[in-house]
Parts: structure tokens; sequence; C-alpha cells
């Protein structure tokens, strides 16, 4: 026996989804990430020196919980991947006349811890990089270390603060998914302007200009993103599939 | 219950706003990607800069890009919609367990 109406909001989610992205139809262009070719060889060794590290890291934790959670663990792991999955592939319109995608890496953060998100997150980017043709290999370094490592981060410190505060969870999700969505974009910027400085103003200069580009476009799909993340960790606790109280 | 239940659906319609909002405030916006708008930043900053290197394979036509995008979507979706309808069921079936079992003794 289902209830109609826990069924209707299954589906109603399924239709949002279809809805977002039949919206964005005629939209051609990608959104965000660093693309294929932008950054000159050497930067790209780089920020693929620095992502390693977290994705290694990544992988270390992932054997981890799936060995240690007595919680259904593999399940939720499939399901913030798939998080990640849905929200990349939204583009969505923005106040500023241009559109983005979210990112969708809070829900993992706050179960998980940041450290999975470069695993799951690179899945995400790699099928965007060789499918879409949205991002690029060579850039992959660069975009992991913004969306899959510094959001992860940033928004789990975010959901520290906020549970240290004492605020209560969902708000704590909600804030912890738009600074981890916002500040993915803030971070692409910085790594943009530290490569192409403006003639005039120099490294500071460009970034307010990338800025200005990226991050404004970014703030209400950051707020999109947060909505919709504490409406499926709504739908994981109301459905027992992760303990409420494992969540400090 | 009732009270996450209509929390979803208060959620649910700030978003749709949110996505429909652009639409009035900016009426005149092209809605293109950011990440274009991007890499022209890039050549009005370096017009020297050339790209080094291509994807490896792009989408023949924008048709085809928004179709993968769908099917990208869909696969989360799916998998959200599985593992969630699953978990329901299961909660389900436990609470009638438990009943039948109250009923009998």
């Amino acid at each position: 026996m289902l209830s109609a109406r826990k069924f209707k909001r299954l589906l109603i989610i399924v239709a949002v989804a279809v809805l977002l992205v039949s919206l964005n139809y005629p939209i051609t262009v990608h959104a965000m990430h660093i693309m294929e070719g932008m950054l000159p060889p050497g930067w790209c060794i780089f920020w693929f020196a620095v992502a390693a590290p977290f994705f290694i890291y990544g992988l270390y934790r992932m054997r981890q919980i799936v060995r240690d959670s007595n919680q259904n663990a593999k399940i939720m792991l499939a399901l913030c991947g798939a998080f990640v999955f849905v929200l990349s592939s939204l583009k969505i319109p923005s106040v500023t006349g241009s559109s983005s995608h979210p990112t969708g890496v809070g829900l993992g953060t706050v179960l998980f811890g940041p450290g999975v998100l470069s695993v799951l997150g690179a899945i995400v980017l790699l099928f965007q990089a060789l499918l879409l043709a949205h991002g690029g290999l060579t850039t992959l370094g660069a975009n992991m270390v913004s969306m899959v490592i510094v959001g992860p981060f940033v928004g789990y410190a975010v959901w520290r603060l906020c549970r240290a505060l004492r605020m209560n969870r969902s708000i704590s999700i909600f804030l912890c998914a738009v600074f981890a969505d916002w500040i993915t974009y803030v971070t692409t910027s910085i790594q943009l302007a530290v490569v192409y400085p403006d003639p005039n103003n120099g490294v500071l200069g460009a970034a307010i200009k990338f800025l200005s580009i990226y991050a404004v476009t970014q703030i209400p799909l950051a707020i999109a993103e947060g909505l919709l993340t504490v409406l499926v960790y709504n739908l994981v606790i109301s459905n027992h599939l992760w303990e409420e109280s494992a969540l400090r | 219950m009732k009270r996450k239940t209509l929390q979803n659906w208060i959620l649910l319609g700030l978003v749709i706003v949110l996505c429909v909002i652009p639409f009035f405030v900016a009426k005149n916006g092209s809605f293109t990607g950011s990440d274009d708008q991007g890499t022209e930043q890039i050549h009005k900053n370096d017009p020297s800069y050339k790209v080094w290197i291509h994807p490896l394979w792009t989408p023949p036509s924008a048709e085809v890009e928004s179709f993968l995008f769908t099917v990208q979507g869909s696969i989360g979706t799916g998998i959200i919609a599985y593992i969630i309808g699953n978990a329901h069921g299961k909660r389900k079936a436990r609470q009638e367990i438990q009943q039948n079992a109250k009923n009998k003794s």
C-alpha cells in the first residue's frame, strides 16, 4: 500500500527536474567550468597536482565508510552521487540574463563529510568533459578543485559552524549547500584571474570582472540548490534512509 | 510528517519561483552560459592567448547536447527516485507487519 500523497511527491520531483531541463532547451551554450584549452598547460598540471591528494583521500574515505557504517552507506553514496548528477545537469536561468548550473555537492558533504565528494564529483565532471564538451580533460584538475574540493570543504565548514551555533539541521544544510555552490564559482573566478590578469588593473581587477560574470549569476541558483538539497534531505530522513541523529 | 510534507511543497514552490523570476527581471537577457561570457573576458584580458587543445568530441548540435544533458539528469533522477521509493515501500511494509502483529495479540 503506497500512500498516494508520498507517491505524488516523488512524481513531482521527477516532473520538476524534467521541467527544469526542458525549460532550458533553447539555451545552447554551456555554463560554468573552465573550458578545454582555456588554461595554459603549466596551470593544468598545477591544479591536477592540487586535486590528486584530495581524490586519493576521497577514495580512502569511501572505503572506510562502506566498511564501517552500519547504516545503508552504499545506497546513500549512490544517492548523493546521483544528486550531483542531476543538479549539475540543470542549466538554470539567472537574474543577470545568463544561465549557469548548480553543483549538488551539499547533500553528500553533510552526510559523509567533504572527502567523498571529490570522487563522486570527479565522475560527473568526467562525464561532462567527455560527452558534453563541457569543462575539459586538461582543465579537469582545476574544475575539481573549484567544484568538488573547495566547494564541499567550505560547505562543511559552514555546516559545522551552523551546528555549533545550534541552528537546526534543515537551515544548516541549506546554508551549507548555498555556500558550497557559490564558493565554487568564486574559486573559478580566482583561478581565471590569476592566469589572465586585467591589462590595467591586474589580478584583482580581473577577479572582480570574473566574479561579476560567475558569482553574481550564481546567487539565485545557489539559493535554489539549497532549497532542493533540503527537500531531498527531508525525503531521506522521513523514509528512514538515514538517521537524523547521525548528523551532529 | 505533515509538517515535513508541507515544507517540501513550499521548497518546491520557491525553487520554481527562483527559476521563473529571471525571465521577468532580465527581459532582454539572452540566457547564454556564464562560462561563455567568461571566455570572452579571457580574450579581452589576453588577446594573444591561443586555445591550445580542443575537446576530443563535441556534440554535433544543440539538440544532441541538450539530449545528453537530459540523459545525465534522468539517470540521476532515476537513481534518486528508485532509492527513495524503495525505502518508502520498506517503511510501509514494516508498519503493516507491526500493525498486523498488534491486531493478532
